[in-house]
């Protein structure tokens, strides 16, 4: 059925505030909302960052002399929760997504707007009361993964509180995905192939995809276990004939498919930025179509390589560490990709490039981790080590993260029509990768030597050691401060940057700086070759 | 700034374009069923591993009776043929005959409610008492929570029904075939979960 409309009844023009009130407001247009998920997010990021700075602090000395132990608990899972579900999900999924996609796919908004506004203003209440849920008697202490029993027998009222605001999140994170697989499959420009569409739309249909198969687990599984707690049922309480075992497999049936939420967007956003700064097309956009649909498939069957010392058995070991180990080929294939797109190029060193250069290295490491902690043997002797923080660390920060400031230096002339500096991007750029990796790497060392997670205190003879990790998570600190310089001042004294400053080729830039309402003066342009860089502008069309 | 709603033409700045897009309004429901699926898919794999890996302790009362969940799916089914009639008459024009369809099938989702309260309170069994106890009414509940809701959307759109020519038109099928649609899969849910939790 088409649907024929009275315009009259949709312009209500003089009813939207303008300027930045926008972005206090329940919007519609896509753009503010991507925006405000960004702003919203980074907020949190910042927070997020606060608490790892006290977890490092904590951590510079063997004994809990900075905070009591409980209160390290407390912290650290308050860091994890923010830092997932309150700035990466939201980020790279949210903000990128609702800023992109619609240009991308030739729409003038996401399909369904008022839902996508609906999806945003859940995040800010529910990361209220996440963060309040710390200061009420009993804060969450059980860490992201929030698992029984340790979650219903530790004082409950902050534990509650998290899983409500988790709730929320999900649910948020669920119309978000059904926005987007709705925008990429039914608001495509006509005339344009599912095969021409810019990789990060991939990336999002495949992410939105897992969204929807996952988070309500998800949802489901916090409402079991907050009966358990509330109600008093023994679902996940061993004492009352429950079994903890179907939470953690509950719980990982979203968390290891989250994992691919929070790091195939970076995908697809590392696609997009790569062949812009090396002027040359993105190599083997087919197989990195495939890789990303492959990456969905497998991800969802991976669950259980979390629990292998859950008490798993034999058959379960070996199907997962099998699925697990097959997701290193579509990974690899996108990362031999990316690698081969530089191949060759013209290529320009900026801030963007050197985020998502970055990202290629620090990305490769996690991965070869990643595919050593599938396998059985090692994943005993590493479980709960420091080992899983650095591998998931240089998944997340030195993934998704790089990926996260890249895009930054990359659209912000297109949001705001300036430039950000340069000198500036490239000092951001050069203390996180050197915080991040004198953070992390070290962690590989102590996890192999047995120092476990989630501990406040440690055996003095990783003192060392801790100190150095110490000591890059103070520089990450610091990087945030030319980011934030470079970002108010470039907002308002920026170079203007004109259109399209790097003469790229996806549709966001064939409109002005920053966009009009609607995205285009007149019909949206048909890009048929996104990444036809290298060729005469006339051969493309 | 413009409202972009997924049910409207997209409004131009500039007059000259004129594009429509066709109603996908369905497409992101079924997208939110799909969703809402796997979450009893999630209760459903639970229940089924705790049957399959944790013994009734000894002396706990877990024991489930046929009749009423027999009618209760009856209802159910009965419900959902009553609802197709409903679309039927309504895109013929005839709204007073979709209007007593639509009242006939929100009164056999409240039936069903009934039954199933019924049922709880004659259960030798409480939430507590033991895993299984609390799985069932998780379920059911779960799911009695959704009849409610499509219920009262029913009668919703019983009331906008209620004219020709009102918010419910054969021009403007969309509010009944979603409600239909939810409620075929609330059905359907129903049928998997009493094939689970009574006949298993």
């Amino acid at each position: 059925m088409t649907i024929s409309i009275d315009p009259q009844k949709t312009n209500n023009e003089s009813l939207q505030p303008k300027g930045w009130l926008r972005y206090f407001s329940f919007s519609l247009d896509h753009k503010v909302i991507g925006i405000q998920y960004l702003v919203c997010g980074f907020l949190f990021y910042l927070i997020g960052g606060t608490l790892a700075s006290a977890i490092r602090i904590e951590l510079a000395s063997p004994m809990s002399d900075f905070m009591p132990r409980d209160v390290y608990n407390q912290v650290l899972t308050l860091h994890g929760t923010i830092m997932i579900f309150l700035w990466i999900v939201p980020v790279v999924n949210g903000a990128f997504g609702n800023y992109l996609i619609p240009f991308y796919v030739g729409a003038r908004d996401m399909a369904f707007p008022r839902l996508n506004a609906v999806a945003f203003w859940l995040i800010p209440p529910s990361g209220l009361m996440l963060v309040a849920s710390y200061f009420v008697e009993g804060a969450a202490q059980a860490g992201w993964t929030a698992y029984p029993p340790l979650s219903i027998t530790t004082p409950q009222s902050g534990q509650i509180i998290w899983i409500l605001s988790v709730l929320l999140l999900g649910g948020s994170s669920i119309f978000g995905g059904i926005n987007f697989i709705a925008t990429i499959i039914k608001l495509r420009r006509p005339g344009l192939k599912l095969m021409q569409l810019p990789m990060y739309c991939w990336a999002m249909l495949g992410t939105s995809l897992l969204v929807v198969l996952s988070t309500p687990v998800l949802a489901g599984t916090l409402i079991l276990l907050s009966f358990d707690i509330i109600a008093n049922t023994g679902f996940f309480n061993p004492v009352l004939g429950g079994n903890v075992v179907v939470y953690q497999h509950l719980f990982w049936f979203y968390s290891h498919p989250a994992v691919y939420i929070m790091v195939l967007p970076a995908f697809g956003l590392v696609s997009e930025i790569l062949p812009v700064h090396a002027r040359k097309p993105l190599f083997g956009y087919t197989t990195m179509v495939f890789s990303i649909m492959g990456i969905v498939v497998l991800g969802l069957v991976v669950w259980a390589h979390h629990m292998f010392t859950s008490g798993t058995p034999p058959w379960m070991r070996l199907f997962f560490t099998i699925a697990t180990a097959f997701i290193a080929v579509p990974t690899g294939i996108k990362f031999f990709n990316w690698v081969a797109t530089l191949w060759g190029g013209k290529i320009s060193i900026n801030s963007a490039m050197l985020f998502s250069c970055g990202f290629i290295i620090n990305f490769v490491f996690g991965g070869i981790t990643g595919v050593a902690l599938a396998q059985v043997p090692f994943d005993i002797h590493v479980h709960d080590t420091y080992f899983v923080v650095a591998h998931f660390h240089y998944i997340v920060y030195g993934g998704t993260v790089f990926i996260i400031f890249s895009s930054i230096y990359h659209w912000f002339p297109k949001v705001t029509g300036k430039m950000l500096n340069e000198k500036l991007g490239i000092l951001h750029f050069i203390i996180t990768f050197i915080g991040f990796n004198l953070c992390f790497a070290p962690q590989h060392w102590l996890g192999l030597n047995g120092m476990p997670r989630r501990v406040a205190e440690y055996d003095p003879q990783f003192q060392f050691v801790n100190q150095i990790s110490s000591l890059g998570a103070l520089l990450m600190a610091i990087s945030t401060i030319p980011f934030l310089i470079n970002v108010f001042l470039s907002v308002r004294n920026g170079k203007d940057a004109g259109d399209n400053p790097w003469n790229a080729l996806t549709p966001e830039w064939l409109t002005s700086s920053p966009p009009p309402v609607e995205n285009w003066e007149g019909e949206a342009p048909l890009v048929e070759e996104p990444y036809g860089y290298g060729k005469e502008i006339s051969e493309i069309k | 700034m413009t409202t972009l709603d997924s049910s409207k033409e997209i409004q131009k700045n500039n007059s000259e374009v004129n594009e429509t897009h066709e109603d996908f309004r369905m497409f992101g429901l079924i997208t939110f069923l799909i969703a809402d699926g796997m979450t009893f898919a999630g209760f459903f794999a639970a229940y089924l591993t705790y049957k399959a890996v944790n013994p009734l302790p000894d002396g706990a009362i877990y024991e489930l009776e046929l009749p009423i969940p027999t009618l209760n799916t009856i209802l159910l089914l009965v419900s959902s043929a009553t609802f197709h009639k409903a679309g039927k008459a309504l895109l013929k024009d005839k709204n007073s005959d979709s209007q007593k369809w639509l009242f006939i099938t929100a009164f056999l989702g409240i039936i069903f409610l009934i039954c199933q309260l019924f049922e709880y309170f004659h259960l030798p069994f409480g939430l507590t008492d033991n895993l299984f106890a609390s799985t069932f009414y998780a379920l059911t509940g779960f799911h009695g929570l959704h009849v409610t809701l499509g219920t009262l959307m029913i009668l919703i759109i019983a009331w906008q029904s209620r004219i020709k020519g009102g918010r419910l038109t054969s021009q403007n099928m969309f509010p009944l075939e979603a409600v239909e649609l939810y409620w075929h899969f609330v059905d359907g849910i129903w049928v998997i979960l009493f094939i689970i939790l009574y006949l298993l």
